[in-house]
């Protein structure tokens, strides 16, 4: 659906977006991820015809985004950072001017904006002045926008900024439900996001692609050692640490064992292995044996953010020696 | 066209939505009204000063009150201008609402055409406030009217080239307001331009004069079409909306 060609975007003095590639199939949600002024914005606006690229090509349902613009604007949806509202329009008005724009006429319009109110639950909201709507509305409305003329891809840059933890809900809710029926890119800088919405990544850092895989193929790849966390606690009162741990180390396999947590006779340990060492049996058995309560033992996985700072971290042997000087 | 006419019907609902029209309808046509008032009283005391001395020279109303007065408007028109055209695109690009307008399916020429469509249109509401004055006359006297039409003709070229170059200074900043003082001061500076041809006939002389949009509107004011000077607005039309189409495309490149 989406097909992206070494894409580059330069300004004066700098480059914005470098040689990015990556292709999105029809029916994905795709999660482009990036700290802030990575390029995110910068690369959907180029999709979206807003930005002429300085080189590279894209194109949109088969239409080059320099060659047949119209055809691409037809076919996209697009919610800009901040949404583009007129705040002198109620929400029904703006919904039917944006929907004229983009070609849409008579009874179709009307059934169109019912259909875009109904499913960005803006329909209590509906006659009332823009400029007045509180900020998640205002992004719902700006969602509605979007998906007015049924487009076949939805461009959505940052949809659940600045919204509270039940709007984001909702936003993602609302995103997940419109897949299927249209392509979504959605960026963001929150991880949990894509975690929680998307199927595919792409993960940009100034301006260069770093990573595009699955969710789960990222976090797969980026666990290079099995982790387990094993918590323990003692009998009577008393945990003696070390020896636990020193207990743990024993077992075929694991290579480190760090303790992360210790209160009263409690302490949760991290214990790393060589991969494919399959070493939560002989833990717990060390634990029971031993004569302590194993109270956990689960393995852990590295969340999307770890990845993320991993993937995207620029390499600083000395601050990093810093760092670490610091933490012994 | 349709989406030409789409965007402009959304900026006639903006103007008519907030004060704005209808403060610059308002002030005009007391402006106007006055001006009206002004030049009959003028007019009827003249009249009755000849009676009494006996003097019979003829008394035209085209000549003597029409004229002036859409001379008068032509000028008043330079002050309008600017805070019609000032919030036109520089307004879109602060809210960020250009975003939506770009990524449409419609070409940058149909939503310059429909904006600065909807701003001759606010103009020619402007208009009907002096027809309603000039309505007294044609039920108390009976002027001649083929003047009168030339004379709105001129005026609306005149405004649609003045409106092309607000439009297009509008395209150049996010703030409102520099918008309005410079388009304000361009107004301003095509006045005076005509000024110059008073004390030299040089060549530049004569080229800055040409460039001066008042001079051109004195032949409609009499009610002639002067080619010279209709192509002249109509040229300055073209080139006002040309510059803003590159503008706008120049926006893309450079934000």
């Amino acid at each position: 659906m989406i097909n992206v060609r070494e894409l580059t975007k330069r300004y004066a003095r700098t480059t914005a977006v470098d040689h990015i590639s990556f292709e999105v199939a029809k029916g994905q949600i795709v999660g482009f991820l990036g700290p802030n002024g990575a390029g995110k914005t910068t690369t959907m606006r180029m999709l979206t015809c807003f930005l002429p690229p300085s080189a590279g090509t894209a194109t949109v349902a088969g239409f080059d985004v320099l060659e047949r613009p119209l055809e691409v604007k037809k076919r996209i949806g697009y919610l800009p950072e901040t949404p583009p509202l007129y705040p002198e329009m109620d929400a029904t008005e703006y919904l039917k001017f944006v929907g004229k724009l983009k070609g849409l006429s008579g009874a179709e319009l009307d059934k169109r904006v019912d259909y875009a109110c109904e499913r960005c639950a803006i329909v209590d909201v509906k006659h009332k002045l823009l400029g007045r709507l509180s900020k998640g509305y205002r992004q719902r409305v700006g969602l509605a926008q979007a998906i007015i003329h049924n487009p076949d891809v939805l461009i959505l840059d940052e949809p659940t900024a600045g919204l509270d933890p039940k709007q984001i809900n909702e936003t993602r809710d609302l995103i997940k439900g419109l897949a299927g029926s249209h392509t979504i890119i959605l960026s963001t800088h929150i991880l949990p996001e894509v975690e929680q919405t998307c199927e595919q990544v792409i993960i940009i850092n100034k301006g260069k692609l770093v990573a595009t895989d699955s969710v789960r193929n990222l976090q797969a790849r980026a666990r290079g050692a099995e982790s387990v966390v094993v918590e323990v606690s003692g009998r009577n009162g008393g945990l003696d640490t070390p020896v636990v741990q020193e207990k743990l180390q024993r077992v075929a396999g694991v290579s480190r064992v760090s303790c992360k947590q210790q209160v009263d006779s409690r302490a949760v340990f991290e214990v790393e292995s060589s991969k494919g060492a399959l070493v939560r049996g002989d833990l717990a058995r060390a634990v029971v044996e031993s004569g302590w309560d194993l109270n956990e033992l689960r393995p852990s996985a590295m969340s999307l953010e770890e990845i993320f700072l991993q993937l995207t971290k620029t390499e600083d042997p000395v601050e990093k020696a810093a760092t670490q000087g610091e933490q012994q | 066209m349709r989406n030409a006419l789409i965007i402009c019907r959304k900026e006639l609902r903006s103007y008519f939505v907030s004060p704005v029209a209808y403060i610059l309808l308002i002030m005009f046509g007391l402006i106007f009204g006055f001006f009206f008032w002004n030049a009959l009283g003028y007019f009827v005391i003249e009249g009755m000063e000849m009676q009494m001395r006996g003097q019979m020279f003829a008394m035209n109303l085209n000549e003597q009150i029409i004229r002036p007065l859409l001379q008068n408007v032509s000028v008043v028109g330079l002050f309008f201008i600017p805070l019609i055209t000032m919030r036109l695109f520089a307004e879109e690009k602060r809210t960020g609402t250009i975003e939506l307008l770009v990524t449409s399916p419609v070409r940058d020429l149909e939503i310059i055409v429909g904006k600065w469509f909807a701003a001759m249109l606010l103009y020619s509401c402007m208009l009907l406030f002096t027809a309603v004055n000039f309505a007294f006359l044609f039920k108390y006297g009976n002027p001649d009217w083929k003047p009168l039409l030339v004379g709105y003709l001129g005026l609306l070229l005149q405004a649609g080239a003045l409106l092309a170059i607000g439009t297009f200074i509008s395209t150049l900043t996010k703030n409102q307001i520099i918008a309005g003082a410079v388009t304000f001061g361009v107004c301003l500076l095509l006045w005076v331009l005509g000024w110059v041809s008073g004390y030299e006939s040089a060549t530049w002389a004569r080229v800055l004069a040409y460039m001066s949009v008042i001079t051109h509107f004195e032949s409609f004011g009499r009610g002639v079409i002067d080619s010279k000077d209709a192509i002249y607005y109509v040229t300055v039309i073209f080139l006002g909306l040309f510059f803003t189409a590159r503008s706008m495309e120049s926006l893309r490149w450079r934000s």
